[in-house]
């Protein structure tokens, strides 16, 4: 039975508001199709309607399966098995139909439509809500998450925390009694984090849904939840008021990857700075940009050898597009970039000029979306591409080499994995060994922590570490703080109208 | 990248239903389509241009875009002329080419009537809002809404596809790949391309089905798609204008059917 809870008549909470769900898990379990383990297995669980749950776990605790399965998403068709119950105000979630709303973690799937008013249309028009009622919920939606934005504004338009808010807009619009969040805050920048959070926080004063969240940043989601649950592979492993399961659970969860406010992980132990260093790139008054239109102009800087530096600043201030010229992938607009010695070794002074095997050898990128730079069928395969390049007689340096990668970065059980196949972590820890197999002087690395669990970012920034007193130059784009305080040497904030000024860290 | 940007226009013609605008073209090109002669081309041509002004379609961002049909008609009409059916006076032999009083004619004929099928086309759609149109479809010609919607929402991944296609460039050059035949490169990255857009698809249908797409309760639609006087006018606008190509050729006796027609 429904639990049937008291509803306040709230005079300004507007067509938004409607009868907080409750969720009911006993013993539930499910199996992907066409594998062995369960993704969640007896799973108790009773969230009353209007709490706010944070749920964390390891990666692979079946969170977002939970999440999903709420949504009634779960592809029955594609021979999922479902053992135990699950239960939405008592019915199957597939039965409750619009009572749950989920928003998931990549802002590029979560938008529709073009236009910002027809994509929170679209779930209404789906459930059948009559045409005079659904633009006064639209506007109400877009109110509460903060979007004063015209209805036909283009959606392609919108940044990354714009675009989550929509789409929490299209999941408030249709009134769910349960708001999901599938890590929604993973894929953005600190300041869409904020925007986005603070969404979330005022919708839910306004509807007074229940709230299922997952996230791996706790710090984010503590102002707003009253009750944290934290799933393992044998159903819950501890459930109570947000302090106390921190308190008890913090360093555990630390270890599994979660970022605990208490257990931050621990800054790698780095060598002193070299006195004096011979330099790589040196650039001046150069102008960067894509198909030829012009980003930013009047760039001076110097990449010193054995050096960490931060690229920082603003989104579209041009940090991706400066990195990507320093790494002579995309031609110089204007002005002057010239390779040195120690990193030409021997070719012409300009980067965007040389053969792209023989880039590899000089210059590692590591790409913001790592599925972008895979090329083939197995992890293994995919390290020994950088090989091909390789003077006669270093193969089986090179292999050796490929080997001591797969260890040191913990991909050797999955040396035959499909690279697609892989987790989050495990995608972002084979790009960066591919970037390393050819020990270029460089690595240039695009947003290298984002949407990485605890245990990664420590294992990375300790990785990269090593690399900057082996000699190597890390040039990373980035918005993460604590990666710039744990691994920058310099930082070069790039903002727009006012020239680089590198801030030494070390 | 602007592939699915709303289309809007401060003219009326840019608010007519795109499924009128449809409707409007099919009598058009039939008539067209019927006879080889120049002046019932050169009717339905000069018809459309006229029409077109007068609903304030000059912008000239509007016009360079039916550049491709102004330079595509003169070759179609050349190659009709040097090659086509002689008849009448020779007025040149090289070879195959064999330009004759009837080639010409052929030729003449064949660059208008490219003119005046393929320009109201590129006009009209460049007015056409995609999200308008699917909007028509499912409401007014009543096809599946689960299709519409679904062909609109993908769309969209084509901006994404083209960001994704610089990406792959880029990451294959960084990779040291991308140094062979630009054939084969074309080749491997399209199949790339192809893993990411199946990927993207399936993300894309679960936030749809995360929204209700595609379930049990009958959809309604927060759009309307009004058929009304503008949308008449204008399919009327292209069945007066197929019928006064074809009765002037007649008239004119200059009918030359296609395919023995009458």
């Amino acid at each position: 039975m429904p639990l049937r809870v008291p509803r306040p008549a709230l005079p300004d909470a507007g067509g938004l508001r409607s009868r907080p769900a409750r969720v009911r898990a006993e013993g539930w379990g499910w199996r992907h199709g066409g594998r062995r383990a369960w993704a969640v297995r007896d799973l108790d669980l009773d969230v009353g309607p209007g709490e706010r749950v944070l749920l964390l776990g390891a990666s692979g605790a079946g969170k977002s399966t939970l999440l999903h399965a709420l949504a009634g998403v779960l592809g029955e068709d594609e021979g999922g098995e479902e053992s135990g119950r699950l239960r939405l105000d008592g019915e199957a979630p597939r039965q409750a139909r619009g009572r749950a709303g989920l928003v998931l973690q990549d802002p590029d799937a979560s938008v529709i439509l073009a236009r910002v008013g027809d994509d929170v249309a679209f779930g209404c028009e789906n459930l059948g809500v009559p045409r005079e009622q659904i633009w006064p919920r639209v506007a109400q939606a877009l109110d509460a998450v903060g979007l004063a934005l015209p209805l036909d504004h283009p959606t392609e338009q919108l940044s990354g925390g714009q675009q989550q808010r929509l789409a929490l807009a299209g999941v408030l619009a249709m009134q769910p009694g349960l708001l999901l969040l599938d890590e929604p805050t993973a894929n953005l920048d600190p300041d869409g984090v904020v925007e986005v959070r603070d969404a979330v926080a005022r919708a839910l004063d306004r509807t007074g849904a229940t709230l299922l969240v997952v996230e791996h940043r706790v710090a984010t989601w503590l102002p707003l939840v009253d009750r944290v649950v934290v799933l393992g592979p044998e159903g819950v492993v501890a459930d109570g008021a947000p302090a106390a399961v921190l308190a008890r659970e913090g360093r555990r969860l630390a270890a599994a990857g979660i970022w605990v406010p208490a257990h931050p992980p621990a800054p790698p132990a780095r060598r002193p700075v070299p006195d004096a260093s011979p330099t790589l790139l040196a650039a001046s008054g150069l102008t960067v940009g894509r198909s030829g239109r012009p980003v930013r102009a009047g760039l001076d800087l110097v990449l010193p050898a054995a050096t960490s530096v931060a690229l920082t600043g603003p989104n579209g201030a041009g940090k991706s597009t400066l990195a990507l010229t320093l790494a002579g992938l995309l031609p110089p607009l204007a002005g002057r970039l010239e390779a040195h010695p120690a990193l030409a070794r021997g070719l012409a002074t300009a980067p965007h000029r040389w053969r792209s095997r023989e880039l590899v050898q000089r210059v590692g990128v590591v790409f913001q979306e790592p599925e972008h730079q895979f090329l083939t069928g197995t992890v293994r395969a995919e390290l020994e591409v950088g090989l091909r390049g390789a003077p006669r007689g270093e193969e089986a340096r090179g292999r050796a080499r490929v080997d001591a990668l797969l260890e040191r970065l913990r991909l050797a059980a999955l040396a035959r994995a499909n690279p697609f196949t892989l987790s989050g972590g495990e995608k972002r820890r084979l790009s960066v060994a591919t970037a390393l197999v050819t020990s270029p002087p460089l690595l240039v690395l695009d947003e290298p922590t984002f949407g990485q669990d605890a245990v990664t970012w420590a294992e990375l920034v300790a990785l990269l570490a090593e690399l900057v007193d082996e000699g190597r130059t890390v040039l990373s784009v980035t918005h993460d703080r604590a990666y710039v305080e744990a691994l920058a040497d310099v930082e070069l904030a790039l903002v727009p109208g006012a020239p680089l000024a590198p801030r030494r860290w070390r | 990248m602007s592939v699915l940007a709303p289309v809007r226009g401060p003219q009326r013609v840019y608010r007519v239903n795109p499924v009128a605008k449809i409707a409007a073209l099919v009598p058009l090109s039939v008539g067209v389509l019927l006879s080889l002669d120049w002046l019932s081309a050169t009717v339905a041509l000069v018809g459309e241009v006229v029409l077109f002004l007068a609903v304030g379609l000059r912008d000239r961002s509007l016009w360079l875009r039916t550049l491709p049909v102004w330079l595509a008609a003169p070759l179609a009409g050349l190659s009709m002329t040097l090659y086509g059916q002689a008849s009448g006076a020779t007025y040149l032999q090289l070879g195959f080419v064999h330009v004759t009083e009837g080639s010409v004619a052929i030729g003449v004929a064949t660059l208008l009537r490219v003119l005046a099928l393929a320009l109201p086309a590129v006009v009209l759609f460049a007015t056409i809002d995609p999200t308008d149109l699917a909007d028509g479809l499912a409401q007014v010609v009543h096809l599946p809404s689960r299709f519409v919607l679904g062909a609109l929402a993908g769309l969209r991944l084509v901006g994404l596809f083209v960001r994704d296609w610089r990406s792959l460039e880029l990451a294959r050059r960084a990779r040291g790949v991308a140094d062979g035949g630009r054939l084969r490169r074309t080749l491997d990255q399209a199949v790339a391309l192809l893993v990411l857009a199946i990927r993207r698809g399936g993300k894309l249908a679960t936030a749809m089905e995360a929204r209700g797409f595609d379930g049990p309760t009958p959809r309604t639609w927060a759009r309307p798609s009004p058929v009304g006087r503008a949308e008449v006018v204008t399919v009327a606008c292209g069945v007066a204008l197929a019928t006064a190509s074809v009765v002037a050729a007649l008239l004119l006796g200059t009918w030359h059917p296609l395919l023995g027609l009458p």
